[in-house]
């Protein structure tokens, strides 16, 4: 018998305390790769969200009748076409931000979040809870994107969501963005102070 | 039925499969006409940008007449300006035939020269006249692309526009920033003899401020040999297949 999970903690805990990027440090290349801009982030946080909270709530729907040799081929196919499926919305409504994803939509496929979860509870939790706890994953994953976006944006462009947020007399006086924030290298490390940040105000995460 | 036995494996698999492969399918068709229309949309910004109608000034303009800025405000602007286009053979002839617009050029490339139909689109702005010729070649990587403007005298380049599928950020992928496309700005395609030159991307070469604009070249970007080779390539390539045409335009004048 599954056991009663309550919503709250379903949606909270992956925010926090078991966050996917930040505490299982699962999905990083992707965190890493599209954080450049705020835009793209939360359109790659959504999309995130929309594939492993459905693809949770389709294999849990299924998880009974789906037979175990072939149970690992059956959720790739489910969480491909949703992420073929978001990929050919973004191309039709949000092109440009489809463009600077590029390849990173195709690659939500091997996003370890979405089998982790597909794995570890919808296979074995109801479809409702499966469903929150995907919702949950997905905001977890989306809320360190944005954060970590919003410093590289604010930092390395002086822009958010591309609107000049830097005033123009500290430029005058010999203020410079910071080039650094737009490469990888810097959104590792922008990551590792949220990390470093987070333990500090919650020390149960520590390892001992 | 035994859930185990290789029977239901085998039925739940097609099963799974079958749905899922209408259902993306459905999606495909349905949403197929928007992508479309954006990439439609996408070929007639860039073109435009070549002759120095960047989305900043569309969107004045479209502000100026109250428009909204989208896909029907382009293809106005587009129609307006563009008074022209034209699907030329390889010997510089026009083929009544094909619409120049719904060439694609990823495809057209690969075919052989004489079957190959070479596009061109003319625009005329504030009486000037201003060629645009797509441009495909091979990066470092993977496809490069672009458009280049040619003024009245089908020589000195008005305005280009790169694009890339995947050359490395920060060093190949440099060539759609404003600074490169600037500094095709004003350059000669033809030496001084009226030898076609095409425009060479060069490092170390004599100018690097590039001052010189009767030189056919153009300063490299350090790190990006390959893809500065591509993007010459690419325009002595596609360029001289116009020469023709070119020749025709000038005797008439």
């Amino acid at each position: 018998m599954a056991k009663k999970h309550k919503w709250v903690d379903l949606i909270g805990d992956p925010l926090n305390e078991n966050n996917p990027i930040t505490v299982q440090i699962l999905g990083i290349c992707s965190a890493l790769a599209i954080t450049v801009k705020l835009m793209p982030a939360i359109i790659m946080a959504l999309s995130v969200m929309v594939v492993v909270a459905f693809s949770n709530l389709i294999i849990s729907l299924m998880r009974n009748y789906i037979p175990t040799r072939i149970r690992i081929i059956i959720q790739l196919l489910v969480v491909a076409a949703l992420v073929i499926l978001v990929d050919q919305v973004l191309r039709a409504y949000q092109y440009e931000v489809s463009k600077q994803l590029s390849v990173f939509v195709g690659l939500i496929i091997t996003n370890c979040i979405v089998m982790g979860r597909l794995e570890a509870f919808a296979m074995g939790n109801k479809p409702l809870d499966s469903f929150l706890d995907g919702i949950g994953n997905g905001a977890g994953y989306g809320l360190v994107l944005i954060i970590v976006a919003f410093f590289r944006e604010l930092l390395g462009s002086g822009t958010l969501f591309d609107h000049k947020v830097i005033p123009q007399w500290l430029y005058d006086h010999g203020y410079v963005n910071n080039a650094m924030m737009l490469l990888p290298a810097m959104a590792l490390i922008t990551l590792g102070i949220y990390i470093w940040v987070q333990r500090a105000l919650y020390p149960k995460l520590t390892e001992k | 039925m035994d859930r185990n036995s290789n029977t239901y494996t085998i039925l739940f698999a097609s099963i799974v499969v079958v749905v899922i492969g209408v259902l993306l399918s459905l999606a495909a068709m349905g949403l197929k006409p928007m992508q479309e229309q954006n990439i439609r949309q996408e070929k007639m910004t860039d073109i435009m940008y070549t002759i120095g109608l960047d989305k900043e000034n569309l969107t004045k303009k479209a502000e100026a007449e109250g428009l909204k800025f989208n896909y029907k405000t382009i293809e106005k602007y587009f129609k307006k300006y563009f008074v022209k286009q034209y699907a030329l053979k390889a010997d510089g002839s026009v083929d009544e035939n094909v619409k120049a617009f719904n060439i694609k050029m990823k495809t057209e490339v690969k075919k052989p020269v004489e079957k190959q139909r070479f596009p061109i689109f003319i625009a005329e702005q504030n009486g000037k006249k201003y060629y645009v010729i797509p441009l495909y070649g091979k990066g470092l990587w993977d496809d490069i692309w672009g458009y280049i403007a040619l003024e009245d005298d089908l020589n000195t380049v008005k305005g280009i526009k790169f694009g890339h599928k995947g050359e490395t950020p920060g060093l190949g992928a440099e060539i759609t920033k404003k600074w490169f496309e600037n500094e095709f700005k004003g350059e000669k395609i033809y030496d001084n003899n009226g030898t076609f030159k095409g425009i060479t991307v060069l490092k170390g070469n004599k100018d690097p401020k590039n001052t010189d604009k009767e030189d056919n070249e153009v300063d490299a970007i350090s790190g990006a040999t390959l893809t500065s080779n591509g993007v010459t390539n690419m325009l002595q390539e596609r360029l001289k297949h116009y020469v023709p045409f070119f020749n025709k335009i000038k005797n008439k004048k």
